[in-house]
């Protein structure tokens, strides 16, 4: 018994001791230096124009790509689990691919696709609607990346599920939309809600892919994370020491909400 | 409500679940569809229900075509064996759900799940989980919900087949008293004859997708219509290659004519009468029930040398097994 807890100890050790150096070590280091010339300087560099700029910009972005995932991910969830249909395997794998595809290649097919030589970029020029430089390649590229996490939640659980509920409903005279509704959606909520989480927190820290397609134009298309790397390049690190304290504030509220959830989940 | 199933055949891939079954349920009866596993009566209350969709054939519920409508549609209340309990609902909104969905009055909903409640005597229960309600519960809820919208069909998927014996023998005699309160037309399928026989009054005997015999258990058991009947229903032992029931194999003490030898290795005592197990000379197996005044009059011991023979012969009219 000494011996197994023995082990089961330096397991932990272990194991916190890499979280310590990969994760925390780093995150203390951004705090300290921010704080470093006291609080006022890092929020002069928090509240200039550009930086609130930058922050609505992400804010905005995030608050359209979460939604949209959100539905695409719970149909898409719903359409892997219950239906058979071909193409379904695509539609699995596809799902995956923005885990295993680095934001820069996303990034750089948009520009492929939206750039005035590209299979759709002709038609928006030619009714004048901007999409690359501007928010709408933004909202793209992000939507892309942060496509799966609501879809991978909610598998999992609906196969946990089953249809037996469903099937119950509608014996009960539900139509398929009341069965949705009252039975389907709340019996995955929580793997909903968590998917929700990570979308958001992909969203806000998303760079590469919204790097390549926005052009970086500061005050327009810069967001949070891409005003990080300019202040950077301008060697002022107190502003991009500010805007990172920020984002890592953000990353954290969302991962409290998390482990405020799970526990809820398993007596659910 | 009465309900047709008219030449229905369902296959899954090449495996034939129904093959071209008939049958009728008068209203008001309280039939078992009864067969062994992989026989197709889970499938067949099903498509009863809705939930499955036949190859051919046709469904008639009160004498309408009912083939194509939806579950939704055919107003039948569903219990599954493993309850589908709606795991985010008490089991007050649980029972309220059929009566919601059709957008009943709140006062009427009310009073409906509290008459239900009682019913299923689940009184105080009402605002407890599924997970918090034990297993024989949480099926009387199940019931309880599948009643409320006043379906004119009760169908019932093994509905005491995750149950511990106890509690499924209460909720066996539970659901034959709802069955005379609630005069609604009860299908219930089962792969327990024991099961059949107590709480049907018509069953349904199905064998690799198609019905063996549909009579009232009496009739099943005294006039199997195949030796498969025959095996399925009650005991039946082979004696001298004649099938027979335990109460007509008669021991004797002597050699005799059409009698064989057998060797008794087992005897119990059931009241008023004795159940004698032994072995033929080919070490199969033969049960006899004899009374315990015959018993006592033999004077029979363990590894003694009988002889037995059928009483009563069976021909049995299909050559089915």
């Amino acid at each position: 018994m000494a011996r197994l807890s023995l082990s089961r100890l330096g397991l932990r050790f272990v194991a916190l001791g890499y979280l310590a150096v990969i994760l925390v070590g780093p995150l203390t280091i951004v705090f300290w230096r921010t704080f470093e010339d006291g609080f006022g300087a890092a929020w002069d560099a928090l509240t200039t124009p550009e930086t609130i700029h930058a922050f609505k910009l992400t804010l905005i972005i995030t608050a359209i790509a979460v939604p949209v995932n959100t539905v695409f991910g719970i149909f898409a969830a719903l359409a892997i689990v219950r239906k058979r249909f071909p193409g379904k395997s695509l539609l699995n794998a596809f799902i995956d691919l923005p885990l295993a595809l680095s934001p820069v290649v996303v990034g750089l097919a948009l520009f492929l696709l939206y750039g005035r030589e590209g299979w759709f970029g002709g038609w928006f020029d030619e009714h004048g609607i901007q999409v690359l430089f501007a928010l709408p390649s933004m909202v793209i590229a992000t939507i892309f990346v942060s496509l799966p996490f609501v879809a991978r939640e909610v598998v999992p659980t609906l196969h946990e599920v089953g249809d037996e509920q469903e099937q119950a409903a509608r014996t009960l005279g539900a139509n398929g939309w009341q069965t949705f509704w009252r039975i389907t959606l709340p019996s995955v909520r929580w793997a909903v809600i968590y998917g929700v989480i990570l979308t958001t927190a992909r969203c806000l820290g998303e760079y590469g892919a919204v790097a390549v397609v926005s052009g970086r134009l500061q005050g327009q298309t810069e967001t949070a994370t891409l005003r990080v790397q300019e202040r950077y390049d301008a060697f002022d690190l107190a502003g991009a020491y500010a805007i990172s304290i920020v984002l890592a504030l953000l990353a954290i509220l969302v991962l409290v909400a998390m482990t405020v959830i799970r526990p809820k989940e398993e007596t659910a | 409500m009465s309900i047709v199933v008219r030449n229905v055949s369902r296959r899954f891939g090449d495996f034939v679940a129904l093959d071209d079954v008939s049958l009728e349920v008068d209203s008001g009866s309280l039939t078992a569809l009864l067969g062994p596993s992989g026989s197709g009566k889970s499938t067949l209350l099903r498509i009863i229900a809705g939930l499955e969709h036949p190859d051919t054939g046709q469904i008639l519920l009160s004498g309408r075509d009912a083939t194509a409508l939806t579950p939704q549609k055919r107003n039948v209340g569903f219990v599954f064996q493993h309850y589908a309990a709606f795991r985010h609902m008490t089991a007050r909104d649980n029972i309220a759900f059929g009566l919601k969905v059709r957008k009943r009055p709140k006062a009427e909903i009310r009073n409906r799940v509290d008459e239900l409640l009682n019913l299923v005597q689940l009184e105080g229960l009402g605002d407890r989980y599924p997970s918090q309600l034990s297993g024989g519960q949480r099926q009387r809820m199940g019931l309880a919900r599948a009643l409320a919208p006043e379906p004119e069909v009760l169908l019932l998927d093994e509905p005491f087949g995750a149950l511990d014996a106890r509690v499924r023998a209460e909720l066996r005699e539970w659901l034959t008293r709802l069955h005379d309160v609630v005069h609604v037309t009860t299908v219930f399928v089962t792969h327990d004859q024991e099961e059949a026989m107590e709480v049907a009054d018509q069953i349904t005997l199905l064998n690799e997708g198609r019905v063996v015999q549909v009579g009232a258990p009496r009739a099943l058991y005294d006039e199997p219509a195949t030796e498969f009947v025959m095996r399925f229903i009650g005991d039946a032992s082979d004696v001298g290659g004649v099938l027979v029931r335990p109460r007509d194999v008669e021991l004797l003490q002597e050699p005799a004519n059409g009698a064989s030898e057998a060797m008794i290795v087992r005897m119990t005592i059931l009241g008023r009468d004795a159940k004698i197990e032994l072995h033929d000379s080919t070490g199969a197996e033969i049960v006899a029930v004899i009374t315990r005044d015959r018993f006592d009059e033999l004077d029979l011991w363990r590894g003694q040398t009988v002889w037995v023979r059928a009483r009563r012969k069976r021909v049995f009219a299909a050559s089915g097994h």
